[in-house]
């Protein structure tokens, strides 16, 4: 057996993770993106900063400072604690917000570049055809940032599943609830189970090179269909 | 004069601001005949785009009124989103949508058309803008020409009650300019709604428009019919080389031994090359200045055919070239331009209100 019960526990939660984290970071980037790509205000700046964070931060400074503030004692922690929920440090819930602030630049960004490049013009085009704000946004707006939504959704899986730091810090150590696949290589190698490590190391090598693999065809396509035409 | 009274219907008045200064980028009050192709003229920078998009109502930040008939799009309490005005718009860089093919692009629009309007059908359209063919490819795929010819399909399928058109042919070449401007025309004559076109190039305002604002710097310099406004001297145009007249009448007779039509206007006639236009049709010349010589007696041995009786009207030097003057002769009522040298003119001893004899070296034919 190449992966023992434990393992496919891990990888089973690390897919259930990421797949929920990206759905939800699709949805709410999309008006943060939005925002970003269009905003004259002095805030873009900042606001930009804020979202990127993640990406210099050390993923523990992350976690520790999640986990205070969504901890019993923290701001957010206390108010949920008012409204009658568990407290979101070490659960599976707790792991998905951590797991959302970590990636939320991998999402953002693509999504933001996408918007940025459509530019004033179709959006006029479709406004004098008729096309109220919500119908450009569903009709022309999506479409033409369908690449960076690809992109985005890739990217921010793709991160969730390799993020060790944050969520050893706000997520523990427990079996099918915090246990994904970076902390389970980890438990492995520290208990000298270098087998089952290299079973899952590798695993998670493929993986990162077929999702890179497909990202980079999928930007190429691009740029030939942008002189064919063709859509993707 | 030959000034029949227009009906006024598109009453623009526009003033915009350049930023944190108190110079205008735009201060205009304007009536635009609701017939008809209107053209907004004027050198880059004077402001005509910039007036075209207030009327679509994609510059926000501007200060006015913009009123179609009875409805007001903009005065100081409302501002009527794009989207919301019953308008066409074709842009300079056709602005087709990259992500759907030439077809769905016009399907786009079909879908979102005013349902009691009918400018044009589908079927009219494609046929008017020659797009058969290209119905099944993306705009990346199309030429410059091809592009700009769907969008103004796009424009006219949404069903407008106001067709604005800035600078369509500005991106294209000079041998698609022509190969499309075939087009434009048949469009001006056929739509029964008004249009406005701005232009950088008179040629193309002389060819497309009735009605003619001339802007520059922001304030109209310029305005009114465009027969009128181009027989006028100390006007923008009498300062170009190549100052033309528009000549409209009908074709009073043909003769296909000699591949020849006359048109009558003003008690005259003027021949012209025999093309398809028909025996009684309305059709309009243009005479450039620089083709218009002058005679004092009537040359029957002269090779030139076209020897109209005129009189002088007013005589105009060359601000920038002072060996040559311009002369504004009446045929009857009808304005025309001869740019002819100053010395002729001294040898000649013309004066205002003699009698002299119009010879016209060629006319092109304008629709």
């Amino acid at each position: 057996m190449l992966f023992s019960p434990e393992d496919i526990g891990a990888i089973w939660l690390t897919l259930k993770l990421a797949s929920l984290v990206t759905l939800l970071l699709i949805l709410i980037s999309t008006p943060i993106a939005w925002w970003l790509a269009r905003t004259q205000s002095w805030l873009k700046g900042p606001i930009n900063a804020i979202v990127a964070m993640p990406l210099v931060l050390p993923p523990t400074v992350l976690g520790f400072y999640l986990l205070l503030f969504l901890g019993p004692q923290g701001a957010l922690g206390q108010f949920l604690n008012q409204l009658g929920f568990s407290p979101l440090p070490f659960s599976f819930a707790g792991l998905v917000v951590a797991s959302m602030v970590y990636s939320l630049p991998f999402v953002v960004q693509p999504i933001q570049n996408a918007f940025s490049a459509i530019g004033e013009g179709p959006l006029e085009a479709a406004a004098t055809l008729r096309a109220s704000p919500w119908d450009r946004f569903i009709h022309v707006v999506i479409p033409l940032a369908k690449p960076g939504y690809i992109s985005a959704a890739v990217l921010g899986f793709a991160h969730t599943v390799g993020e060790f730091g944050v969520v050893l810090m706000i997520g523990g150590n427990i079996p099918d609830e915090t246990r994904v696949i970076s902390v389970q290589i980890y438990d492995h190698v520290e208990a000298l189970e270098y087998d089952q490590a290299h079973s899952l190391s590798l695993l998670m090598i493929s993986f990162a090179f077929l999702v890179l693999a497909f990202l980079y065809s999928v930007q190429r396509r691009q740029k030939n269909s942008a002189m064919s035409g063709g859509l993707l | 004069m030959t000034t029949h009274s227009i009906s006024k219907a598109l009453h623009v008045r526009i003033e915009q601001q350049r930023k944190g200064t108190s110079d205008f980028l735009l201060d205009v009050d304007l009536q635009i005949p609701n017939t008809g192709v209107t053209a907004l003229f004027g050198p880059s920078g004077s402001g005509k785009t910039t007036l075209l998009r207030c009327i679509a109502g994609l510059e926000k930040k501007t200060k006015g009124l913009v009123r179609l008939n009875d409805d007001t799009w903009q005065n100081h309490q409302t501002f009527l989103a794009p989207h919301l005005r019953p308008i066409g718009y074709v842009f300079q860089d056709a602005n087709l949508f990259p992500h759907l093919t030439a077809q769905e692009n016009l399907q786009f629009s079909i879908k979102r058309a005013d349902k009691h309007q009918s400018v044009i059908s589908y079927a009219d359209v494609i046929q008017l803008m020659g797009i058969e063919s290209v119905l099944s490819q993306y705009p990346a795929q199309l030429s410059g020409g091809e592009r700009q010819r769907v969008a103004i399909a796009r424009a006219l399928l949404i069903q407008p009650k106001l067709l604005l058109m800035d600078e369509p042919l500005s991106a294209l070449d000079d041998a698609l300019k022509q190969d499309i401007l075939p087009y434009l025309e048949q469009l001006c004559h056929r739509a029964n709604i008004p249009i406005i076109y701005v232009s950088h190039s008179l040629d193309e305002v002389i060819r497309l428009a009735d009605y003619m604002i001339v802007l520059e710097k922001g304030n109209v310099i310029e305005e009114g019919e465009i027969q009128t406004l181009l027989g006028k001297l100390g006007t923008t145009f009498s300062k170009y080389q190549d100052a033309s007249v528009v000549i409209t009448g009908t074709v009073s007779q043909q003769e296909e031994k000699w591949g020849l039509s006359w048109l009558c206007f003003s008690d005259q006639t003027i021949a012209f090359k025999k093309g398809k236009e028909q025996l009684g049709s309305t059709l309009r010349l243009r005479i450039q200045s620089k083709d218009v010589s002058l005679s004092l007696s009537e040359h029957s041995d002269s090779s030139i055919l076209n020897r109209l009786t005129v009189t002088i009207d007013d005589m105009i030097s060359d601000p920038k070239d002072p060996s040559m003057i311009m002369v504004r002769l009446l045929a009857g009522s009808t304005p025309i331009l001869a740019r002819i040298t100053t010395l002729s003119a001294h040898k000649l001893s013309l004066q205002k209100g003699q009698t002299v004899i119009a010879q016209i070296k060629s006319v092109a034919v304008l629709s």
